[in-house]
């Protein structure tokens, strides 16, 4: 404790170049604890997924449909617990920038596939009885102002009415909550029943199947039995576990996890070489400083000490008030990338880059040290 | 003239002495050039995906979707419309007399990427019988065209080159019937270099559909459009889109070069307060590991302003050279590189990622900027230095 005025005069010995450095260490932080959290969302929504449900999709393609009549195909194959379907509806509200991710379902069977979504009972027999009933998430909901009672126009880019009408009305009679993920309980979810009566074109089809199965440890076998019971159809099935799909679904966007690692990689690169060149620098300037220190009686280990606490503390203040930052920035970020939050497991893995960073940039010129001849370092020479 | 003089010699003096500070000075232009790799590479993206689908549509032609539908994968057409449209007045005629226009089913297809090896979706368009004269940019570059009536395909380059199984000569399987691949086309880098061409007809068979997505015709003359419209849309029996060729297809990549545009501007911008800082420290110990010489200087008669110009050209200079480098890296690293990410159709569209001299001076002027500011402020130190003071110094 008693180095520690000594450490603070080490630090302070040239104000404004241990200011920028923290500057740019703590700029490069923000950085890291801004991507990072990007991926944490995009990660969140992968873990989300439930090891239980299948996703059973057109072989040709997801954007394909699949007969109705696939339901009860399913429903009858050993293993399985359940089966939902959705539909892409692709819709907007009131202007083109609203986009709102509704789907048409079968609310009996539905809901009970998905635990995470809760909705009371009663809005559940409202929905039910409800021809143009819908539920919607509370985010949703939020963002629009809807209520329960309200009536909401929805224009779907890619159905029509049988009377040409692209426009759809719906009573809203219920408000579902996603406890352990909000960025779930942003959808839209309406009756099939409406869906499929007043459509003008592929009546009795549906976008995509959910299937729940009795033991996950067999999810793969009951897939695989799906996709056989089906094959040589004219409407062949791909069923994937609920994360291998999301995956897919994400890699299609591009890599971006391959994106993120690669900036951080420059950024980090970048900023190892600053800091590295000021702390050599800093270290090489106070040589004879250090000589007097190591004839008052220092170990080259105290003096090893000394140089990487300074490091150590420069690093680590400069993380904390980065990712400090860039959870700031977060809840502004929010209309663009949805609920995100600075995870724990990022903060505790800026905390180890700092650490290293700092034995990166302090153990070489604290290395030097050790080397120093006393009476040469002295003099200057 | 003799604070040019000045000047000159000064500079020279800072810039001779380079290499004794060469780590110091390096930490700009590495710094610099990190900020310039990482904007222009992201801006690269933007540029490229924006450049494959604008260089898809043309002034004189016209695409014609559902009233409603924002692209082609939402849109549907009865047979009986495409019919209409194809014979509205504006649409140029061939030497048959027949319009030249073609009515056109979009399908998706799942096909794995190389890279990867997971599904991507892939676009087959099938195309009417005026397609290539609608489309002269189409040539083919190997095999042939495909017939029609016949299950067969011919794949754009960009979609041969991102994705597996799509050589000339082999086959896909497409809802129990199998397609043959007969022919690869070249079309001037644009997006349709990323689809798969067949016979409309035979798609829609293959897919047991009835709707086709669009009609795309060659008017006229770019003036045409007016009529043509105006034809369509006072149409009591349609409910159509009618858009330039050209202007559907902005709309389009509007989107996507937005986020990307965004995340080069903000991640790039955060690096580039980064680098100022380290700039900044740079010449600020570069100045006073001078402070002697350039008390001396001071001494003997040169001016205040000669100083601070010849710190500042300094820094200046050294950033142009950080620049230079990431843009270097950016060019050996990404032009030229073929990459692919869903487009509007929810299929996947192939672009290059291109370094263009543009991206290059925009990143030339941020280094500028980040060297202007960082040299300002120890230039200005430099020239307040007390001279009597400094001499003293050791």
């Amino acid at each position: 404790m008693k180095f520690l005025p000594l450490l603070w005069a080490g630090l302070w010995r040239k104000r404004t170049r241990t200011i920028f450095t923290l500057l740019s260490i703590v700029v490069a932080f923000v950085l890291f604890g801004m991507l990072q959290g990007v991926n944490a969302v995009f990660n969140n929504a992968l873990n989300a997924s439930a090891v239980d449900r299948l996703n059973v999709v057109s072989r040709i393609s997801f954007t394909e449909s699949l007969p109705f009549s696939y339901l009860a195909q399913i429903q009858s194959l050993p293993g399985v617990a359940g089966v939902a379907h959705q539909s892409w509806f692709g819709t907007y509200y009131q202007d083109p920038k609203n986009f709102v991710f509704s789907f048409p379902v079968d609310p009996v069977l539905f809901f009970p596939l998905y635990p995470e979504l809760q909705l009371p009972q009663d809005q559940l027999a409202a929905l039910v009885s409800t021809r143009t009933g819908a539920v919607v998430g509370r985010e949703l909901a939020k963002k629009y102002g809807w209520k329960i009672g309200d009536r909401v126009p929805l224009h779907s880019v890619i159905w029509t009415q049988a009377n040409g009408s692209s426009d759809w009305n719906f009573d809203i009679v219920g408000i579902y909550d996603a406890p352990n993920d909000p960025n779930q309980a942003v959808s839209f979810f309406f009756n099939y029943s409406y869906f499929d009566e007043a459509r003008s074109f592929s009546k009795g089809t549906v976008g995509w199947y959910i299937v729940k199965v009795k033991d996950p440890k067999a999810a793969m076998q009951v897939a695989a039995a799906i996709d056989k019971r089906f094959a040589n159809s004219a409407d062949e099935t791909k069923t994937q576990t609920e994360k291998e799909f999301a995956q897919s679904f994400i890699k299609q966007q591009g890599d971006i996890s391959f994106i993120v690692t690669s900036i951080l990689g420059a950024v980090f690169f970048t900023l190892l070489f600053l800091t590295g060149n000021t702390m050599m620098q800093s270290v090489r300037e106070r040589v004879p400083e250090l000589a007097v220190l190591k004839t008052l009686g220092f170990t080259d280990g105290a003096v090893v000490a000394l140089i990487l606490a300074e490091a150590l503390v420069l690093s680590l203040v400069a993380a904390l008030l980065g990712l400090a930052i860039a959870a700031g920035i977060f809840p502004a970020l929010k209309s663009i990338i949805g609920e995100a939050r600075l995870p724990a497991n990022v903060v505790s893995l800026g905390i180890g880059v700092a650490v290293l960073l700092a034995l990166c940039t302090g153990l070489p010129p604290a290395w030097r040290t050790t080397r120093l001849n006393i009476i040469d370092a002295l003099a200057g020479r | 003239m003799n604070m040019l003089r000045q000047i000159r010699a000064v500079t020279w003096m800072n810039l001779s002495s380079i290499p004794q500070r060469f780590g110091t000075s390096s930490v700009i232009v590495v710094g610099i050039a990190g900020v310039v790799a990482v904007l222009i590479s992201v801006l690269a993206m933007a540029t490229g995906f924006k450049r494959t689908i604008v260089a898809t549509g043309r002034d004189d032609r016209a695409i014609v979707l559902r009233g409603g539908s924002d692209s082609e994968l939402a849109s549907t057409l009865s047979r009986e419309a495409t019919l209409t449209i194809m014979d509205a007045p504006g649409i140029r005629k061939d030497s048959a007399g027949k319009p030249i226009a073609s009515a056109e089913a979009v399908v998706v297809v799942d096909m794995p990427k190389k890279s990867t090896d997971t599904g991507a979706n892939v676009t087959i368009r099938g195309i009417g019988a005026a397609a290539m004269a609608l489309r002269p940019e189409i040539h083919m570059v190997a095999g042939r065209m495909f017939q029609r009536g016949l299950r067969e395909l011919i794949v754009g380059n960009g979609a041969q080159a991102q994705f597996k199984g799509l050589d000339v000569g082999s086959h896909i399987a497409l809802r129990g019937s199998d397609w043959t691949i007969v022919g690869a086309f070249e079309s001037n880098g644009d997006s349709h270099e990323s689809e798969l061409l067949a016979d409309g007809e035979t798609v829609l068979s293959a897919y047991r559909r009835n709707l086709y997505q669009s009609v795309v015709v060659l008017l006229e003359s770019q003036d045409a459009f007016a009529a043509f419209k105006n034809s369509l849309t006072t149409n009591p029996q349609l409910s159509v889109a009618v858009m330039r060729e050209h202007d559907y297809y902005a709309k389009q990549s509007q989107r996507m070069s937005n986020v990307l545009s965004f995340i080069a501007y903000v991640v790039g911008g955060i690096m580039a307060v980064g680098a100022l800082f380290g700039a900044l420290n740079t010449m600020y110990s570069a100045v006073s590991v001078r402070s002697r010489e350039i008390a001396t200087l001071r001494a003997i008669g040169f001016g205040a302003s000669a100083v601070v110009l010849s710190v500042l050209i300094e820094a200046m200079l050294l950033s142009v050279v950080g620049a230079l480098i990431g843009a270097g890296l950016a060019w050996i690293f990404f032009n030229g590189n073929v990459v692919s990410t869903l487009g509007s159709n929810f299929t996947q569209v192939v672009f290059r990622l291109a370094v263009g001299p543009s991206l290059v001076v925009l990143g030339i002027v941020w280094a500028c900027v980040i060297g202007l500011v960082g040299g300002l402020f120890p230039a200005i130190r430099a020239a307040r230095l007390p001279v009597a003071t400094a001499l003293r110094a050791v």
